[in-house]
């Protein structure tokens, strides 16, 4: 088998017919332990790609949802290298499921870009998301990432025209991250349409495949996005399972349990999106 | 005679909109094709004379420019050193340089067929200048406001709602400037086809810091002209308070290539700089990292976590610096120190006692180093600060930090 193993996953699930589920879930969230616990049970619950969330103090892009699930990461004393060893523990026992480590630069640019690199891959760490470098960035970590071997997932969003989106899709490799709004995490999709035809008008342009994500809630939604897009990506309705699962901010015996459970119903229907 | 030599110091930012490391577009890609779309419309804007006469035009008649250049003539001689000179910024309608750029920004919204206006605010002084124009304008207008701030500032988010605004309180992180613009930034990336980020200072992606900048060095220009008038040279020391940045660099830009003038940008040491998160000196206790769009000097922890920072002056409490200022810094062209909160009252007091002119907590904060450096200059030399705002906001609550009753 060639490629990474974001490559060798959509190809598996493009030959099965059916978008791939991404699962995002925060780094740390709601404590190191629990958060092992959810990241484990993710795969056999259905993600077949997992996005870990870096945590940032200053998310610009996320919602409330996603801002709390960061805050408790923190507050539990997380930190980016700590964010790197979760991979790395998760690894052990699972050496198929990609993992996309997202979230913002200046963790990554504080850690140092050089050593951040050696030690996501080492940790087996397949691709980035960071939110807040634009292809006009790509000398600060796209192209070290790539020539480290990484993927490096670019958004795309409703505001890039065709001209822009050879500008974004130039450096971008795994797969294309599409935006369904303008908007932020967690926030409501008004135009499902529309999310269609954005995906059939990127897709015009590149060979690789085209993931939709934000205000992917339900399994109707998962399965609607999915019918054209070749994955959905859920996060905000993740988190805030754990968010609900808390009992005076501590998590309890069910928390992972109450994760996994959400992504079998969204993956369900991800699953029954071309059937 | 005008001309920038090779090696100015005025050329900055580059094409990418970098001040050496500093600045750049660190932005979502949502927002990446805005703000090219704005970067060419402040280009066309630029060179436009209608534009520029519309601007000069509302500079003097709403605006009230040129503000006056005042001799400080009893706290001169009380400090008994240099002779000080304050730019009267606080003279400006609405009472701050915030107005500068303000007026530039909004008709580049219009230009821009942008129909909502957003900012963000700390003291709430941008917030009332943004508020302002978009009254003179007829657009609407929020303003995010950290929760503290809205508390410690209750007569500036009066005047906003008074003006028409919305102002919407932030309750994230510590409610303060940093968390307004986290907001400003979430709302701009939802309404990204409608609205126009009117940012209030010398920070944010690029072109914002450039743009900020052109729209405030009417400061300086102005400072040059009457200082030359007044006492037939330039200045010997500059000195402007330091928040993100705007009312300093616009005084300090037109002078950067005169080797004679000392600059001084006098930060928020709040409580010490050696008083963990006790502070928002950015410059002399941060180091470099990316936030809100730009590389700069910021706040944070080993990990690149930002900090609140803490300071007295609700202007000044933000955790980072404009990139400009960064790159000034690290060339070693000006100097940047820290003010601690105790300081800038004093120098609030004896600035009002002195002189009859109530300034605002963060140009108490340039006061205060001027008093320090004053005394230690020979009666021949000039200090000119820029005094950028009216202090009406504050008396509240320098009151109850000086433990007068109401
Ligand atoms: C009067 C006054 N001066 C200074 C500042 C700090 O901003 P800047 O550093 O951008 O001039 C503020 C900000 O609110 C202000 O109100």
């Amino acid at each position: 088998m060639t490629g990474t193993r974001i490559d060798r996953r959509f190809a598996k699930t493009k030959a099965e017919n059916r978008p791939a589920f991404v699962s995002f879930v925060m780094a740390g969230d709601p404590d190191e332990a629990t958060a092992d616990a959810i990241l484990a049970g993710l795969p056999s619950a259905g993600a077949d790609i997992i996005e870990l969330g870096m945590p940032f103090s200053d998310p610009m892009a996320d919602g409330v949802a996603i801002q709390l699930a960061g805050q408790r990461a923190l507050a539990a004393g997380m930190s980016l290298r700590k964010t790197i060893d979760t991979v790395a523990r998760f690894r052990r026992n699972d050496d198929e499921t990609p993992i996309v480590l997202m979230g913002y630069y200046n963790p990554i640019y504080i850690y140092g870009v050089e050593k951040f690199l050696a030690d996501a891959v080492a940790a087996g760490v397949d691709g980035l998301i960071v939110v807040d470098l634009p292809a006009e960035e790509d000398e600060e970590l796209c192209l070290p990432a790539l020539a480290a071997g990484l993927n490096f997932i670019r958004l795309t969003t409703p505001t890039t025209d065709n001209k822009r989106l050879a500008t974004v899709l130039k450096n971008t490799s795994g797969f294309v991250y599409y935006v369904s709004m303008t908007g932020i995490t967690g926030a409501e999709i008004k135009n499902r349409t529309a999310v269609g035809e954005a995906v059939s008008r990127i897709k015009g342009h590149t060979n690789l495949p085209v993931a939709v994500g934000f205000g992917i809630k339900t399994p109707e939604d998962a399965a609607l996005i999915g019918r054209g897009a070749d994955g959905v990506v859920v996060g905000s309705a993740l988190v805030s399972a754990v968010a609900d699962s808390l009992v005076d901010g501590k998590p309890q015996p069910g928390t992972a349990e109450a994760v996994h459970s959400c992504v079998r119903k969204l993956a369900e229907g991800a699953k029954r999106a071309r059937s | 005679m005008n001309k920038r030599a090779a090696n100015s110091l005025r050329q900055g930012p580059d094409e990418r909109g970098k001040f050496g490391i500093f600045g750049g577009r660190f932005v979502a890609e949502t927002l990446m094709p805005l703000i090219l779309d704005l970067e060419k419309a402040y280009r066309s804007a630029q060179k436009d004379p209608a534009f520029l006469s519309e601007m000069n035009d509302l500079r003097t008649h709403f605006a009230g420019r040129p503000s006056p250049l005042y001799y400080a003539e009893r706290l001169s001689a009380e400090l008994g050193g240099a002779r000080i000179y304050f730019k009267r910024e606080d003279l400006n309608h609405t009472g701050s340089h915030k107005l500068n750029n303000c007026l530039g920004q909004i008709l580049l919204a219009r230009r821009m067929g942008k129909t909502r206006i957003i900012a963000e605010t700390g003291a709430g002084q941008h917030g009332v200048a943004t508020a302002t124009v978009c009254a003179r304008f007829g657009l609407p207008c929020t303003v995010f406001m950290g929760a503290t701030d809205v508390a410690r500032q209750m007569p500036n988010v009066l005047r906003m709602k008074m003006l028409g605004a919305e102002v919407r309180p932030v309750t994230a992180g510590a409610g303060t400037l940093k968390d307004a613009m986290n907001e400003a930034l979430r709302d701009w990336v939802t309404n990204v086809e409608s609205t126009y980020y009117l940012i209030g200072t010398a920070a944010g992606p690029h072109p914002y810091p450039e743009m900020v900048r052109d729209f405030q060095k009417v400061i300086g220009e102005e400072i040059r002209e009457q200082i030359m008038e007044l006492e037939g040279r330039l200045p010997d020391a500059l000195v402007a308070c330091i928040g993100g940045g705007s009312n300093a660099i616009g005084t300090f830009h037109d002078f950067l290539d005169e080797p004679n003038v000392q600059i001084i940008g006098a930060e928020a040491g709040g409580h010490g700089l050696d008083v963990e998160n006790g502070h928002a000196a950015s410059m002399t206790g941060g180091r470099p990292g990316v936030l809100h769009g730009n590389r700069t000097y910021l706040l944070q922890n080993e990990d690149g976590q930002i900090l609140e920072g803490h300071s007295i002056s609700a202007g000044l409490d933000y955790p980072g610096v404009g990139p400009e200022h960064a790159w000034l810094r690290d060339t070693g062209r000006v100097t940047y120190v820290p003010v601690t909160d105790k300081e800038a009252l004093d120098a609030f007091m004896a600035c009002t006692k002195f002189e009859g002119i109530i300034p605002a907590l963060e140009s108490a904060h340039g006061l205060a180093h001027v008093m320090k450096i004053a005394p230690q200059m020979k009666s021949d030399k000039v200090i000119v600060l820029c005094l950028s705002g009216r202090g009406d906001k504050d008396v509240e609550s320098v009151g109850k930090h000086l433990g007068m009753a109401l």
